[in-house]
């Protein structure tokens, strides 16, 4: 390994410690409700580069991932839902065989997650044969007819998912040790298939579909890698996402979650990770913040109704807006590295004198 | 001590394709040996591309065959076409815009690629050892083509002469036995065109290539081809030495371009 | 199932056919000359009904009034789209359109919760609509009848302003290629103008006639009808306009007779719609009538 490449190793792995750090005070002394706006943006990491792996560093438009999203979701809820509340909860019809006669144990939470993302994973490999043959807008088409399809899975399959009912009572593993740990290594580990010659070989196909084939890049194997790895993440952050509110049902997966991750790496900029990461967290905070918008507001004696609504009025004339404007998002297609950051510091240093 | 090779490097046997009623090539034949260099021309869509098209897997002809060392690679993947050792560049330059000059190289290099996915998403040393490995050939090949300086470029900023120079790196990056040139000094100045010429022939030699090149410009094409083929209307009309051809009635009479 | 409902059945999906071609129209045009798919078209069917609803409940228009203002306004709504998101983009890459064209959709949708609220308003029919006829033994209510007459109508009208005048041809001109069209002096700009009216409008009166059809209007009435007109126009061959048309029957009818010949799979049937639009692009996505292009290298 070269210089620069163990310094950044190095470099990382103190970032590491310090967020490991963060955490453990978080955990302490924050209150609940910021810890779980937090959370939710680490969880929206997790999906956001493994949608912007696809869409943005890839350049195949995918619709659905809300649909790997639910897919990690209900795993990760039938897996671990305790067998009492499996009783419960499937009064309509009972679960089905074999699920309902296990459930996994806490020290097993991390192989449920991984499960999750396996079974995203391979609901991506048998969706992506089909379908990444097919060009840009057919095939946003056609990944969003997934998507919906999933959807009605999940609203229909009762004996598997409970129905619209959905699933209440998953016990709560998710805390910020989960999330942050998850959205740090999804982010490394994404980040370091971008910046290898399998990321150029993503980028190129992005870029010319047709060079990147006669430079030897077979592109249908790499457009379904990144597919199916973009498909795992997702299961695992939906995962993550049904063990923090500890229930799953299909109104939680719809269209309006891709939404959602498509305004975050929009925001970002496609193709940044760097960017994805940054722009989760925003719009972990802004959905918050708009989220009063919508509340009652009372002044004095004075109640104005809340408006529900608002919120993802304002998201869409943002993504509106930054389409006509500036697409490129917040961050284009650059990154942060390490590099750069120590480029700047020296800048500063020497201009300083 | 120089063997003569008899057997032929690539042969394009009756290769013809249609696309829905228009025949865009007819009944073409052509074999090069290892060494030569060889040149293409003909009018303005007398099916040039499409013949390098279908030796590199863009198109699949309706009859006909490609072999290529032997093996019969007709209807190869592009992919696949590049592996056995063919490699192109473009009439309409197709580089990776928003990539570096020195990634837009490094993407030649993934096909060979030893490590598997999982090994840069984990950092492991066996995939750095591999990326430095094809970082040190890259920067290599970029000094031979005179673009050393500019290897943190954004490709699409580069001045058109030297984003054609990007590209035929970026060939050679694959590792090819053969070399297909669309128009290499399209858009060149007299220097340029110059120094183009002696610059495939330096790679030729350098390289150990076999070229095949199609060219509007009359004097790279007679400057530096060994042999010619000329095309039109989808069909080979003649073949042979420059000498030959430029006295060659029936190519003066469907095009022979102006000497520049 | 006996003759007498299996022909009621039949009634039912050329009435829904007829509706998911009014709309398929839109998609087909816009897809044909601006080459992406307008993803807030079925939210302009959604407004064509709220907007007949309340000239008529709130401004007391007499029905059929009410029902052209509301049409109009349609078509005003989905020129502005066109001009103030669409425009700008003309020169981008065609995801770039298809983003912004979730985010509309996404705005109008949110836009009516904000403003009528989620609940569903009960849409007033004319008495035409409600009645109901003895056919054939079958018990068929006025609008089962008279939506698919006035659809073809209007269809036929549509056929006849397509094919027959020269703002049709200008528009056919335009989705065969702009360049050129754009170099004979024609103002693309007002063809497109022309084509979103002309789609919105359709798509206004398909919302008026499936709120006489299924009277519980509410702001997200259509998200899914406009995708299975979407499927509809790619089953018919994407930017043909009669094969939109034939598309919305031929979805229209598959829907209806899954449902009634697997009533049990009534909770699929928005799957289905979406597999035939994923089977179709895979297999053959220039539809019926289409046509296929080949990329240049």
């Amino acid at each position: 390994m070269g210089r620069e490449e163990k310094r950044d190793l190095i470099l990382t792995l103190l970032l590491f410690a310090v967020l490991m750090l963060g955490v453990s005070l978080a955990e302490r002394y924050l209150n609940t409700y910021l810890i779980r706006i937090l959370n939710t943006a680490c969880i929206y990491v997790v999906a956001a580069v493994a949608y912007n792996l696809i869409n943005g560093i890839t350049g195949q438009f995918s619709l659905g991932p809300n649909g790997f999203m639910a897919i990690g979701g209900y795993t990760v809820a039938i897996l671990m839902l305790p067998l009492v509340q499996k009783e419960q909860v499937y009064f309509l019809q009972p679960l089905i065989w074999p699920f309902n006669s296990f459930s996994f144990p806490s020290h097993l939470f991390l192989l449920a997650l991984f499960l999750g993302g396996v079974a995203a994973a391979l609901a991506a490999l048998l969706i992506g044969i089909p379908t990444l043959r097919l060009r840009g807008d057919y095939l946003a088409i056609a990944t969003f007819g997934f998507g919906e399809i999933i959807n009605v899975l999940a609203n229909n399959f009762i004996p598997l998912t409970n129905g619209a009912l959905g699933i209440k009572g998953i016990p709560e593993y998710t805390n910020l040790w989960w999330t942050v740990n998850w959205a740090f290594w999804s982010v490394f580990m994404i980040k370091g298939l971008v910046n290898s010659s399998f990321g150029r070989a993503l980028k190129a196909i992005r870029e010319n579909e047709v060079a990147a084939e006669a430079m030897g890049v077979n592109l249908f194997r790499h457009k379904l890698l990144s597919f199916v790895l973009s498909g795992f993440f997702a299961g695992v952050a939906g995962g993550l996402f049904v063990t923090l509110i500890s229930t799953v049902s299909p109104s939680l997966f719809t269209f309006t979650m891709t939404f959602n991750l498509l305004i975050i790496i929009v925001l970002g900029g496609l193709g940044s990770i760097t960017g994805s990461v940054v722009t989760a967290f925003i719009f972990a905070f802004l959905q918050e913040i708009l989220r009063e918008v919508e509340a009652p507001i009372t002044i004095g004696a004075w109640t104005f109704p809340g408006i529900p609504g608002m919120r993802m009025v304002v998201f869409s004339v943002l993504l509106v807006v930054m389409m006509i404007f500036y697409r490129r998002g917040l961050f284009g297609d650059k990154e942060i590295s390490w590099q750069l950051i120590i480029d700047r510091i020296k800048g500063r240093n020497e201009s300083g004198k | 001590m120089k063997v003569e090779n008899k057997e032929p490097l690539l042969s394009l046997e009756n290769l013809t394709v249609a696309f829905g009623g228009l025949v865009a090539v007819s009944d073409f034949s052509l074999q090069l040996f290892s060494g030569d260099l060889v040149g293409l021309i003909g009018p303005n869509g007398a099916g040039k591309t499409t013949v390098f098209n279908l030796i590199t897997g863009q198109y699949r002809p309706t009859k006909g065959r490609v072999i290529f060392q032997g093996k019969d690679i007709t209807g190869f993947s592009p992919d696949l076409v590049t592996t056995v050792g063919i490699a192109r560049t473009f009439q309409n330059i197709r580089l990776f815009g928003n990539l570096t000059v020195l990634e837009n190289v490094l993407v030649s290099f993934h096909v060979r690629l030893q490590s598997s996915f999982l090994a840069p998403m984990f950092s492991l040393p066996s995939y750095w050892r591999e990326e430095k490995a094809i970082r040190e050939e890259a920067y290599e090949l970029l000094e031979a083509v005179g673009l050393a300086d500019a290897t943190k470029e954004e490709a699409q900023s580069l001045p058109y002469g030297e984003q054609r120079r990007l590209e035929i790196a970026r060939a050679l990056a694959t590792h090819p036995s053969l070399l297909l040139l669309d128009e290499p000094a399209a858009g060149m100045n007299p220097q340029e065109t110059q120094e183009l010429m002696e610059f495939i022939k330096k790679m030729r030699d350098d390289f150990n290539l076999t070229i095949f090149l199609i060219e509007h410009d009359m004097k790279v094409v007679m400057g530096i081809c060994e042999r010619i083929a000329v095309m039109d209307f989808g069909m080979k009309i003649a073949e042979g030495t420059p000498e030959e051809i430029r006295n060659n009635p029936r190519v003066i009479e469907a095009y022979l371009g102006v000497e520049d | 199932m006996t003759w007498v409902s299996f022909f009621q059945q039949i009634m039912n999906g050329v009435s829904l056919g007829s509706l998911y071609a009014l709309l398929a129209i839109g998609y087909t045009l816009v897809y044909g000359i601006l080459g992406f798919i307008n993803f807030a078209h079925g939210d302009v069917f959604m407004l064509g009904a709220y907007f007949s609803f309340f000239m008529i409940g709130v401004f007391l228009l007499p029905w059929w009034l009410g029902v052209i203002i509301g049409v109009a306004l349609c078509a005003i709504v989905g020129m502005s789209i066109e001009r103030i998101a669409y425009r700008p983009l003309r020169d981008a890459p065609r995801i770039s359109a298809l983003i912004t064209a979730v985010g509309v959709s996404f705005f109008i949708e949110n836009l009516g919760l904000v403003t009528v609220g989620a609940r569903p308003k009960g849409f007033p029919r004319p008495e035409l609509m409600k009645n109901v006829y003895i056919l054939a033994g079958a018990r068929i209510q006025g609008v089962t009848f008279w939506v698919p007459i006035i659809s073809v109508s209007v269809l036929l009208v549509l056929l006849y302003l397509v094919y027959r005048t020269k703002m049709g041809m200008a528009m056919r001109a335009v989705s065969k290629d702009m360049e050129t069209t754009r170099l004979m002096g024609v103002d693309i700009d007002r063809i497109i103008l022309y084509t979103f009216a002309l789609g919105s409008a359709l798509a206004g009166i398909g919302g008026v006639l499936w709120a006489c059809k299924y009277p519980q209007i509410n702001p997200l009435m259509g998200t899914f009808p406009g995708w299975k007109a979407f499927t509809a126009a790619v089953v018919g061959g994407i930017g043909n306009v009669v094969g939109a048309m034939v598309g919305g029957f031929i979805i229209g009818l598959t829907e209806i007779m899954i449902v009634a010949f697997f009533p049990g799979l009534s909770g699929y049937r928005d799957a289905f719609v979406f597999t035939i639009l994923i089977i179709f692009l895979l297999v053959k996505p220039s539809g019926i009538l289409g046509e296929t292009l080949k990329e240049k290298v």
